[in-house]
């Protein structure tokens, strides 16, 4: 099968099968949780498990997102219009910023990233007059249960920012996929591979990393104008440096290789700590436990890893 | 493979959310247990979990048993709104309390506004109460009243040119806008206007400017933390000799035990919380006082701090109101929370009405001097 077609029904399949086993309001919050984070790991994906580049900034670009529909209403736009100028605000910081910081690799650029990181969040946290100072503000009221009810769904507000946030995870995860297997998404996984055989081939190793840069940055941010409107309430946390170690977590547990790899690793650490509240004083020893144990024995991450024996699963069948 | 887990995760939710049938009244609570804000969450939850057990223990609220269900936000105010939604959806309480902090707060009453439940934080700003939201009340006093406070002390002694020297993380800053603001009405003139950082370990400059300022009478410095025990030390290594104001972000021992000799004679204001032995009996908070920090003690082996008096206050208010009600109905344990009339509490005597929803006026702080490493009060 065309493998966009097979992400587009996949994904879908997966937010249609969560609506239907979701008994309450509560687990349709978690769902939405979820797919926000299911967009900005997706963004995660295309830079480290396509380019091979690490971040440990993007809750910054998260955080222009998310800030963007809190303050721009203010200022007479729109929230919808307002998440548009998020998105573009960021891949435009990260395309200006991607020249010269790109040029770094590994553990430099991982430190330069994060520098950019906490950068915005010293801007959220000191311009108190444009973004609420560290106790952060109110984004304006907006609620997707109206577009539904347009098109004669009734539903209740997590519902339908369940819905909202499901679909344009879905739209994310297959224009993630088609660039993937597109001549540019090639180019892409060629310079991941090696820097200078990419450049042999004609690929512009430089503006390569740059788009990818820009594209996940993108991700990042409309995540964040979903996450701030459907929260209300916005801080500069979201800016915060353990947010983009979270985002690289999810990746890297579910398989950065693979957007698949996205979605189920911000299913289990958005779920997992909400099934561990009973005991809330060593969430992080299990946490901690179910990393370690997916960097011994799935070095890839879950999905490439348990793909890789389904697939030696079906070798072996086939030879007997 | 996904659906499957998918599924086993919501059916292990299901099973863990599944409520003992015994208990009769739920209230709910989501503190910032752990992070960066957990001394604020840590001696709230510890005081919830204690006073559940005692109310339990003598027999409930009106025969019925009580039961405390707990979350863990982290001061995040994503994970806050979410457990908002467990606590309505999936526990099913009658009321709230927490939100150690502002952001937490936030996120979560335009929930329990919606949900009809009643909701008491425990974090500072005045935005939460101003304007007041029908379902939505706090404990702690506010830094405006603090700054008033302050203020007042300052016009009491003749004085009137102020000096003010804040921290630029969120305490300080939020204090020293609403200084800055309710100076005039307090009858007081800001005359120098300086700031440090959260790690600064010296700010001699900024207090050298300061204390270089013509006709300045006093200095007030609103901060949390360290930064106001460097700044108490660099105080007196230069020798200044205007009267010193520190805020109710430093009021406890471990501020005079970071400053030192250097914290003589500084003034801050606090609640009663520092000086129950000071207290005169008929001191209406004399008893809640001595008898919180008793139990507290006991049960933990350490001393309160004014944040668990906050979350004292909040959950004594909502045992008050159903008693008062005789009903554990959402809606009925808002008004009783509403009505509730010179309730003497930790941190101060609570008078509610439809338009305060924290009911504490500036009586609710005692200005404390600083003598011989002990807290004094001076009025």
């Amino acid at each position: 099968m065309n493998p966009t077609l097979k992400a587009l029904l996949i994904t879908l399949a997966l937010v249609v099968a969560g609506a239907l086993i979701f008994p309450s309001s509560y687990y349709f919050r978690v769902g939405s949780l979820i797919w926000i984070n299911t967009i900005s790991v997706t963004g995660i994906v295309v830079l480290l498990g396509y380019v091979g580049l690490v971040s440990l900034g993007h809750a910054g670009f998260f955080a222009i997102g998310a800030y963007a529909v809190a303050v721009l209403p203010g200022y007479g736009v729109p929230s919808g219009a307002a998440l548009f100028v998020g998105a573009a605000a960021a891949g435009l910081l990260a395309m200006v910023i991607g020249r010269p910081i790109l040029r770094l690799s590994g553990y430099y650029l991982a430190i330069a990233t994060l520098g950019l990181g906490m950068l915005i969040w010293m801007v959220l946290t000191k311009e108190s007059w444009l973004t609420g100072g560290p106790d952060g503000m109110v984004v304006a009221g907006f609620n997707p249960r109206h577009w539904f009810a347009l098109v004669g769904i009734k539903m209740k507000s997590t519902e339908a920012w369940y819905w909202l946030t499901g679909l344009v995870a879905t739209i994310g995860v297959v224009l993630a996929v088609n660039l993937g297997n597109s001549p540019w998404g090639r180019a892409l996984r060629a310079v991941h591979d090696s820097d200078v055989a990419a450049s042999s081939l004609g690929v512009d190793v430089a503006r390569a990393k740059v788009v990818a840069f820009a594209i996940s940055a993108v991700y990042a941010a409309v995540a964040g104008s979903l996450l701030a409107l459907a929260n209300g309430y916005i801080t500069p946390d979201t800016a915060g440096f353990m947010h983009s170690v979270e985002m690289v977590t999810m990746a890297v547990l579910g398989g950065a290789t693979t957007v698949y790899g996205a979605i189920v690793g911000s299913l289990i650490l958005t779920a997992l700590p909400q099934v561990l509240t009973f005991v809330a004083e060593y969430e992080h020893i299990v946490l901690g436990g179910v990393m370690v144990a997916t960097m011994v024995a799935m070095r890839r991450g879950l999905v490439p890893a348990l793909g890789d024996l389904a697939h030696r699963l079906a070798m072996r069948g086939r030879s007997k | 493979m996904t659906l499957a887990k998918l599924g086993a995760c919501a059916t292990a939710l299901a099973l863990l959310t599944a409520a003992p049938a015994l208990a009769q009244i739920k209230i709910g609570a989501s503190l910032a247990v752990t992070g960066p804000a957990s001394f604020l969450g840590d001696p709230e939850a510890k005081t919830l979990r204690m006073l559940v057990d005692q109310l339990n223990a003598s027999g409930g609220i009106n025969g019925e048993e009580v039961e405390l269900v707990l979350y863990d936000d982290g001061a995040d105010p994503n994970k806050a709104r979410t457990f908002a939604t467990r606590l309505i959806e999936e526990d099913e309480v009658v009321a709230v309390i927490g939100g150690s902090s502002t952001g937490a707060t936030m996120a979560m009453a335009p929930l329990f506004t919606q949900a009809e439940i009643p909701f008491i934080s425990l974090a500072g700003a005045v935005v939460i109460i101003d304007p007041v939201q029908k379902y939505v009340f706090k404990t702690p006093h506010t830094d405006k009243m603090a700054c008033l406070k302050i203020f007042e002390d300052i016009t009491k002694r003749g004085m009137s040119k102020v000096g003010l020297i804040s921290g630029t993380g969120g305490f300080g800053k939020s204090m020293r806008e609403q200084c800055l603001a309710v100076a005039g009405e307090a009858g007081v003139e800001i005359v120098a206007d300086e700031t440090y950082g959260p790690g600064d370990a010296d700010v001699t400059p900024q207090l050298t400017n300061i204390a270089n300022t013509a006709g300045i009478e006093t200095i007030v410095n609103p901060g949390f933390g360290q930064g106001p025990a460097v700044v108490t030390r660099n105080y007196a290594q230069l020798g200044i000799k205007l009267p010193f104001y520190q805020s109710h972000g430093v009021a406890s021992d471990s501020f005079i035990h970071l400053a030192g000799d250097a914290a003589e004679g500084v003034r801050l204001p606090a609640t009663p919380m520092l000086i129950p032995d000071q207290l005169a009996d008929s001191d209406p908070q004399k008893q809640p006082v001595v008898s919180y920090i008793k139990d507290y003690k006991a049960a933990y082996g350490e001393a309160p701090s004014t944040f668990g008096g906050y979350a004292y206050d909040a959950f004594q208010m909502v045992v008050a109101a159903i008693k008062a009600k005789g009903s554990s109905d959402s809606n009925d344990i808002r008004d009783g929370i509403e009505e509730t009339k010179n309730y003497a509490g930790v941190t101060g005597v609570y008078t509610m009405s439809p338009t305060d929803h924290l009911g504490l006026n500036l009586t609710a702080f005692r200005m404390l001097e600083i003598q011989e490493g002990g807290w004094v009060p001076v009025e």
